[in-house]
């Protein structure tokens, strides 16, 4: 009796100890002014290539990036209070309204890819003849066939917005829905409830495999979708890491990166997810 | 798998260490705090007990919320840099389980027989005596209050994602984890994340259940 209460007391103070060892570490190390926090859009990390250049951004400049991935409209809230030191983002209107204001101290042209409006192989609301994105916005309220809308302030989400306003519909009945999720999910319910959605070409092409949908209306000059980075000024946050937000606005628009974003996805998905634009002028 | 067998050993790493982290800073206080609730009569006891039993059913992302508006740069606690560390996510954790170990351990000291209180008492036991003798006593409820407090923090996402930011290589927990490769549409990866997670708390619970267990009252 006595050797088996010995040993039970021995493995709960050798449980204990492990415990509290393994309990120790997150208290520790925790540098500050090495970090470089990175608010930005569920598509960069979506698709993959954040986890291509966060590393190689890492490695180059000392740097430890933290990539936050939200919806635009909440990087730039994030961007606004200074609560992240660089921006990549996608919604060029919203983004010019941010520097107006002062938030941002440096503003560049990274990469684009563009929008698609995807749906069910069945095409309910015809969208596949429509001759612009406005047409086949038109054409599926006018249907009343299910579209699902991310809901969320991204740029896809004002993107969106804005073909309805330029199809002259109001987005309302049971027929819209709102998925309040990131890209992925979204197609990922879309795709569940035969519904159509407007996504960027990265994640669906990104995604394709799990989803039963179909690409229905493409290159529509307004559909372009365009990535800028954008360095929180540091005038109104002086907290900000700016040394470390100019490093990674410097790398993204580098040379070597920007061939990079060229090539990502070209082997997986047969035709590249981004395309470079660093230095040209924009339209 | 999409990653490296590498990453998930250290995904499944840093969600011990969070929860560990978490779990212990929970009962340092909870035990305690729990154990005076039950013996102690003031006025406004029952108030702070109906505190504890809401705390019990906190959603992790109202503490997340709350934890994130604490620690952003913009909040009062901005310039410890904390947010986005696994600290942040140690923290909101706490929060979560704290109640439910306090609410717990209070409902196991109360089901004591009062008696054997004020017989140790009359037996000449110091406060720590009694302290301990009572403990032992009600270790079978207590551990099963460390199990529902470490069962609440290995399974919430909400506040790990908020406060932690799910930054790779960094805050990545295996709940975050099979967020993300949910919404990217690996769900062989999410599966797996899934079940290493299962894995893991049967194992830390199994320990737990083994101590519980292992010495019956004699």
């Amino acid at each position: 009796m006595q050797k088996r209460s010995g040993h039970v007391r021995n493995s709960a103070w050798m449980l204990t100890a492990f415990i509290m060892f393994v309990a120790c570490r997150p208290w520790v190390c925790q540098g500050a002014g090495r970090e470089v926090i990175l608010a930005t859009t569920t598509s960069t990390q979506d698709s993959g290539l954040l986890d291509v250049l966060a590393p190689l951004f890492e490695k180059k400049s000392g740097y430890q990036v933290k990539v936050i991935a939200v919806g635009t409209g909440q990087a730039l809230k994030m961007g606004e209070r200074g609560d992240a030191d660089v921006l990549l983002v996608h919604a060029p209107e919203a983004e010019v309204e941010f520097m107006k204001a002062g938030h941002g101290s440096d503003r560049r042209l990274v990469m684009h890819n563009d929008f698609i409006i995807v749906g069910p192989k069945g095409d309910p609301a015809k969208v596949k003849g429509a001759r612009s994105a406005a047409e086949g916005f038109h054409r599926i309220a006018a249907a009343k066939a299910t579209f699902f809308s991310r809901g969320d302030e991204s740029g896809t989400h004002k993107m969106e917005l804005k073909l309805w306003r330029a199809a002259k519909v109001g987005p309302e009945g049971g027929w819209y829905q709102q998925s309040g999720q990131g890209m992925g999910a979204t197609l990922k319910i879309a795709s569940e409830k035969s519904a159509y959605t407007l996504t960027d070409r990265a994640t669906y092409l990104a995604l394709r495999k799990n989803l039963d949908l179909r690409i229905l209306l493409e290159r529509d000059a307004p559909l372009l979708n365009i990535y800028h980075v954008i360095v929180v000024s540091p005038k109104k946050h002086p907290g900000t890491n700016l040394r470390g937000a100019k490093a990674f606005a410097d790398f993204m628009t580098a040379k070597g990166t920007q061939r990079l974003i060229g090539k990502f996805g070209a082997d997986k998905f047969g035709q590249p997810l981004f395309f470079p634009d660093a230095g040209k002028r924009e339209r | 798998m999409m990653f490296h067998n590498r990453e998930v050993w250290a995904i499944t790493w840093l969600t011990l260490e969070v929860t560990f982290a978490a779990t212990l800073l929970s009962l340092i206080l909870g035990i305690p705090l729990g154990t005076w609730l039950a013996l102690t009569a003031f006025p406004g006891r029952k108030f702070l007990m109906a505190l504890v039993n809401t705390g019990m059913g906190l959603p992790p992302v109202v503490v997340g919320l709350f934890v994130c508006l604490m620690l952003w740069r913009s909040g009062p606690l901005g310039s410890l840099h904390l947010i986005y560390t696994p600290t942040a996510i140690v923290i909101a954790q706490f929060v979560i389980a704290c109640p439910i170990i306090t609410g717990l351990t209070v409902s196991a000291i109360e089901q004591l027989n009062p008696r054997l209180r004020l017989q140790l008492l009359g037996l000449g036991a110091s406060r720590s005596q009694l302290l301990w003798t009572l403990w032992r006593e009600a270790r079978l409820p207590l551990l099963a209050a460390v199990m529902a407090g470490y069962g609440g923090v290995i399974s919430e996402v909400g506040a790990s994602m908020m406060v932690g930011g799910n930054v790779r290589g960094h805050t990545r927990v295996l709940t975050t984890a099979t967020v993300l490769e949910t919404s990217k549409g690996n769900f062989a990866a999410a599966m797996a994340l899934g079940m290493l997670l299962l894995l893991l708390a049967f194992i830390v619970n199994g320990m737990l259940t083994h101590l519980q267990q292992r010495r019956s009252p004699s």
